[in-house]
Protein backbone atom coordinates (compact mmCIF):
# COMPACT_ATOMS: atom_id res chain seq x y z
CA UNK A 1 0.00 0.00 0.00
CA UNK A 2 1.69 3.35 -1.14
CA UNK A 3 2.03 6.12 1.63
CA UNK A 4 -0.99 8.37 -0.36
CA UNK A 5 -3.50 5.12 -0.36
CA UNK A 6 -2.59 5.13 3.79
CA UNK A 7 -2.99 8.51 3.75
CA UNK A 8 -6.48 8.49 2.67
CA UNK A 9 -7.80 6.08 4.97
CA UNK A 10 -10.55 7.09 6.65
CA UNK A 11 -8.82 5.52 9.53
CA UNK A 12 -5.51 8.06 9.42
CA UNK A 13 -7.53 11.18 8.47
CA UNK A 14 -9.59 10.22 11.42
CA UNK A 15 -6.82 9.94 13.61
CA UNK A 16 -5.00 12.80 12.15
CA UNK A 17 -8.06 15.17 12.79
CA UNK A 18 -7.83 13.75 16.33
CA UNK A 19 -4.58 14.63 17.02
CA UNK A 20 -4.86 17.96 15.64
CA UNK A 21 -7.68 19.24 17.64
CA UNK A 22 -6.93 17.36 20.72
CA UNK A 23 -3.40 16.82 21.33
CA UNK A 24 -2.48 14.62 24.43
CA UNK A 25 -0.60 17.64 26.00
CA UNK A 26 -4.37 19.54 25.71
CA UNK A 27 -6.18 16.68 26.81
CA UNK A 28 -4.35 16.31 30.18
CA UNK A 29 -2.81 19.53 30.49
CA UNK A 30 0.29 19.86 33.19
CA UNK A 31 -0.78 23.50 34.25
CA UNK A 32 -4.21 26.05 34.02
CA UNK A 33 -4.50 29.73 32.89
CA UNK A 34 -3.66 31.77 36.09
CA UNK A 35 -7.56 32.82 36.38
CA UNK A 36 -9.18 29.30 36.91
CA UNK A 37 -7.68 29.55 40.59
CA UNK A 38 -10.92 30.63 41.97
CA UNK A 39 -13.48 28.71 43.77
CA UNK A 40 -15.98 29.39 41.06
CA UNK A 41 -14.17 27.11 38.58
CA UNK A 42 -14.14 24.56 40.64
CA UNK A 43 -17.71 23.67 40.34
CA UNK A 44 -17.41 21.58 37.25
CA UNK A 45 -15.21 19.37 38.16
CA UNK A 46 -17.49 18.94 41.36
CA UNK A 47 -20.45 18.14 39.65
CA UNK A 48 -18.39 15.78 37.29
CA UNK A 49 -17.19 14.41 40.52
CA UNK A 50 -20.99 13.58 42.12
CA UNK A 51 -21.94 12.48 38.97
CA UNK A 52 -19.17 9.58 39.10
CA UNK A 53 -20.84 8.54 42.53
CA UNK A 54 -24.16 9.29 41.08
CA UNK A 55 -23.04 6.47 38.33
CA UNK A 56 -21.47 4.06 41.36
CA UNK A 57 -24.15 4.21 43.71
CA UNK A 58 -26.72 3.44 40.93
CA UNK A 59 -24.86 0.43 39.94
CA UNK A 60 -24.86 -1.01 43.15
CA UNK A 61 -29.01 -0.43 43.86
CA UNK A 62 -29.21 -2.06 40.42
CA UNK A 63 -27.39 -4.88 40.81
CA UNK A 64 -29.08 -5.85 44.23
CA UNK A 65 -32.36 -4.17 43.51
CA UNK A 66 -35.83 -2.60 45.36
CA UNK A 67 -35.78 -5.21 48.33
CA UNK A 68 -32.49 -4.61 49.13
CA UNK A 69 -32.45 -1.23 49.27
CA UNK A 70 -35.71 -1.13 50.75
CA UNK A 71 -35.17 -3.55 53.96
CA UNK A 72 -31.04 -4.11 54.72
CA UNK A 73 -29.31 -1.53 56.20
CA UNK A 74 -26.63 -1.40 53.57
CA UNK A 75 -29.37 -0.76 51.11
CA UNK A 76 -30.59 1.93 52.87
CA UNK A 77 -27.02 3.70 53.24
CA UNK A 78 -26.53 3.04 49.23
CA UNK A 79 -29.91 4.53 48.49
CA UNK A 80 -29.32 7.76 50.60
CA UNK A 81 -26.01 8.19 49.34
CA UNK A 82 -27.29 7.59 45.78
CA UNK A 83 -29.98 10.27 46.71
CA UNK A 84 -27.11 12.79 48.55
CA UNK A 85 -25.03 12.85 45.81
CA UNK A 86 -27.80 13.62 42.94
CA UNK A 87 -28.66 16.29 45.53
CA UNK A 88 -24.87 17.51 45.51
CA UNK A 89 -24.68 16.76 41.58
CA UNK A 90 -27.52 19.19 40.88
CA UNK A 91 -26.36 21.62 43.75
CA UNK A 92 -22.81 22.26 42.00
CA UNK A 93 -24.17 21.65 38.81
CA UNK A 94 -26.27 25.10 39.11
CA UNK A 95 -23.49 26.86 40.64
CA UNK A 96 -21.23 25.98 37.61
CA UNK A 97 -24.20 27.18 35.13
CA UNK A 98 -24.71 30.59 37.02
CA UNK A 99 -20.69 31.13 37.24
CA UNK A 100 -20.89 30.31 33.46
CA UNK A 101 -23.70 32.44 32.69
CA UNK A 102 -22.54 35.37 34.54
CA UNK A 103 -18.98 34.77 32.59
CA UNK A 104 -20.44 34.77 29.30
CA UNK A 105 -19.07 30.72 28.91
CA UNK A 106 -19.70 30.74 25.33
CA UNK A 107 -17.31 33.18 24.39
CA UNK A 108 -14.46 32.53 21.96
CA UNK A 109 -16.35 30.04 19.61
CA UNK A 110 -17.37 27.91 23.03
CA UNK A 111 -20.77 27.90 21.39
CA UNK A 112 -21.05 23.93 21.76
CA UNK A 113 -19.09 23.89 25.33
CA UNK A 114 -21.88 26.00 26.57
CA UNK A 115 -24.90 23.68 24.30
CA UNK A 116 -23.89 20.37 25.44
CA UNK A 117 -23.52 21.36 28.84
CA UNK A 118 -27.50 23.09 28.91
CA UNK A 119 -28.88 19.43 27.41
CA UNK A 120 -26.84 17.94 29.94
CA UNK A 121 -28.51 19.81 32.68
CA UNK A 122 -32.13 19.16 30.62
CA UNK A 123 -31.45 15.55 30.78
CA UNK A 124 -30.32 15.40 33.95
CA UNK A 125 -33.66 16.96 35.17
CA UNK A 126 -35.23 14.10 33.43
CA UNK A 127 -33.06 11.65 34.92
CA UNK A 128 -33.80 13.06 38.62
CA UNK A 129 -37.29 12.39 37.86
CA UNK A 130 -37.64 9.36 36.48
CA UNK A 131 -35.67 8.05 39.48
CA UNK A 132 -37.90 9.46 41.71
CA UNK A 133 -40.89 7.92 40.25
CA UNK A 134 -38.43 4.70 40.38
CA UNK A 135 -38.36 4.70 44.27
CA UNK A 136 -41.10 2.06 44.68
CA UNK A 137 -42.25 3.73 47.65
CA UNK A 138 -45.26 6.07 48.25
CA UNK A 139 -43.05 9.06 47.76
CA UNK A 140 -42.62 7.62 44.04
CA UNK A 141 -46.65 6.73 44.27
CA UNK A 142 -47.31 10.74 44.95
CA UNK A 143 -44.76 12.30 42.34
CA UNK A 144 -45.75 9.97 39.52
CA UNK A 145 -49.51 10.62 40.00
CA UNK A 146 -48.90 14.63 40.34
CA UNK A 147 -46.39 14.53 36.99
CA UNK A 148 -48.45 12.64 34.81
CA UNK A 149 -50.79 15.58 35.25
CA UNK A 150 -48.17 17.89 33.90
CA UNK A 151 -46.66 15.60 31.34
CA UNK A 152 -50.39 14.87 29.64
CA UNK A 153 -51.07 18.72 29.66
CA UNK A 154 -48.32 18.99 27.43
CA UNK A 155 -48.94 15.59 25.07
CA UNK A 156 -46.17 13.84 26.02
CA UNK A 157 -47.89 11.22 27.92
CA UNK A 158 -48.47 9.00 25.42
CA UNK A 159 -45.18 8.16 24.95
CA UNK A 160 -43.64 9.15 28.31
CA UNK A 161 -45.66 7.91 31.07
CA UNK A 162 -44.44 8.59 34.45
CA UNK A 163 -47.33 6.33 36.08
CA UNK A 164 -45.42 3.01 33.97
CA UNK A 165 -43.07 1.69 36.41
CA UNK A 166 -41.32 -0.60 33.91
CA UNK A 167 -40.85 2.06 31.27
CA UNK A 168 -39.48 4.99 34.13
CA UNK A 169 -37.18 2.64 35.94
CA UNK A 170 -35.57 1.63 31.89
CA UNK A 171 -35.22 5.08 31.01
CA UNK A 172 -33.86 5.75 34.54
CA UNK A 173 -31.11 3.61 34.58
CA UNK A 174 -30.20 2.44 30.57
CA UNK A 175 -31.27 5.39 28.47
CA UNK A 176 -30.93 8.10 30.39
CA UNK A 177 -27.62 7.08 32.01
CA UNK A 178 -25.69 6.44 28.53
CA UNK A 179 -27.42 9.86 27.14
CA UNK A 180 -26.22 11.83 30.44
CA UNK A 181 -22.34 10.39 30.68
CA UNK A 182 -22.08 10.63 26.41
CA UNK A 183 -22.91 14.24 27.05
CA UNK A 184 -21.16 15.14 29.82
CA UNK A 185 -17.75 13.43 28.20
CA UNK A 186 -18.52 15.53 25.06
CA UNK A 187 -18.83 18.48 27.42
CA UNK A 188 -15.83 17.91 28.80
CA UNK A 189 -13.90 17.01 26.08
CA UNK A 190 -15.35 20.65 24.06
CA UNK A 191 -13.65 22.15 27.38
CA UNK A 192 -10.46 20.19 26.45
CA UNK A 193 -10.82 21.37 22.68
CA UNK A 194 -11.49 24.95 23.36
CA UNK A 195 -9.98 26.00 26.81
CA UNK A 196 -11.42 27.18 30.15
CA UNK A 197 -13.35 30.32 29.15
CA UNK A 198 -11.03 33.51 30.50
CA UNK A 199 -12.85 36.27 32.58
CA UNK A 200 -13.83 39.44 30.35
CA UNK A 201 -11.34 41.70 31.40
CA UNK A 202 -8.64 38.90 30.26
CA UNK A 203 -10.15 38.47 26.81
CA UNK A 204 -8.09 40.78 24.76
CA UNK A 205 -4.42 39.66 26.84
CA UNK A 206 -5.28 35.44 25.73
CA UNK A 207 -6.87 36.41 22.07
CA UNK A 208 -3.01 38.84 21.95
CA UNK B 1 -30.02 11.27 62.36
CA UNK B 2 -32.42 10.60 65.20
CA UNK B 3 -30.15 13.70 66.51
CA UNK B 4 -31.03 16.01 63.52
CA UNK B 5 -34.83 14.75 63.72
CA UNK B 6 -35.00 15.87 67.22
CA UNK B 7 -34.14 19.93 66.62
CA UNK B 8 -36.36 19.67 63.33
CA UNK B 9 -39.76 17.74 63.04
CA UNK B 10 -39.76 16.39 59.89
CA UNK B 11 -42.44 13.93 60.51
CA UNK B 12 -45.33 16.20 59.20
CA UNK B 13 -46.89 18.23 56.72
CA UNK B 14 -44.08 20.71 54.47
CA UNK B 15 -44.62 24.17 54.95
CA UNK B 16 -44.74 26.29 51.82
CA UNK B 17 -45.27 30.31 50.99
CA UNK B 18 -47.51 31.03 48.70
CA UNK B 19 -47.20 34.61 47.23
CA UNK B 20 -49.52 35.26 43.51
CA UNK B 21 -48.30 32.73 41.34
CA UNK B 22 -45.24 31.50 43.39
CA UNK B 23 -45.89 28.37 45.16
CA UNK B 24 -42.12 26.94 46.82
CA UNK B 25 -41.79 24.87 49.83
CA UNK B 26 -39.52 26.18 52.56
CA UNK B 27 -37.09 23.00 52.54
CA UNK B 28 -36.48 24.04 48.80
CA UNK B 29 -36.14 27.77 49.62
CA UNK B 30 -33.41 27.13 52.16
CA UNK B 31 -31.49 25.08 49.09
CA UNK B 32 -31.86 27.60 47.04
CA UNK B 33 -30.59 30.08 49.63
CA UNK B 34 -27.93 27.85 49.93
CA UNK B 35 -26.65 27.58 46.94
CA UNK B 36 -27.01 31.69 46.65
CA UNK B 37 -24.62 31.85 49.47
CA UNK B 38 -22.01 29.16 48.28
CA UNK B 39 -22.19 31.01 44.78
CA UNK B 40 -21.08 34.48 46.49
CA UNK B 41 -18.83 32.91 48.46
CA UNK B 42 -16.92 31.18 45.70
CA UNK B 43 -16.65 34.66 43.86
CA UNK B 44 -15.06 36.48 46.97
CA UNK B 45 -13.35 33.62 48.78
CA UNK B 46 -9.36 33.64 48.36
CA UNK B 47 -7.96 30.26 46.30
CA UNK B 48 -5.40 28.69 48.06
CA UNK B 49 -2.38 28.81 46.00
CA UNK B 50 -3.90 31.49 43.67
CA UNK B 51 0.12 33.34 43.91
CA UNK B 52 1.80 30.26 43.37
CA UNK B 53 0.22 28.91 39.94
CA UNK B 54 2.21 28.97 36.60
CA UNK B 55 0.26 30.17 33.80
CA UNK B 56 -0.77 28.28 30.46
CA UNK B 57 -2.71 29.71 28.21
Amino acid sequence: MSTTEIDRQWTTRLRKRVEGKLPPEKLLPDTQPAYVASWIYVFGVATLSSLILVIATGTLLAIRGPIWWHQSSIGHFVNSLHLWSVEIFFFSMIIHLWGKFFMGAWRGGRQLTWMTGVVTFVVSIVTGLTGYVSQTNFDSQWISTQAKDGINATGGGAFFNVLNFGQMLMWHIVLLPIAAVILTALHVLMVRVKGVVPPYEDEKKVAQ
Amino acid sequence: MNWLGSIINLDGYGHYLHWHFILVSVANLIVVGLMVITFVAALFLPFPGKGRRKENR
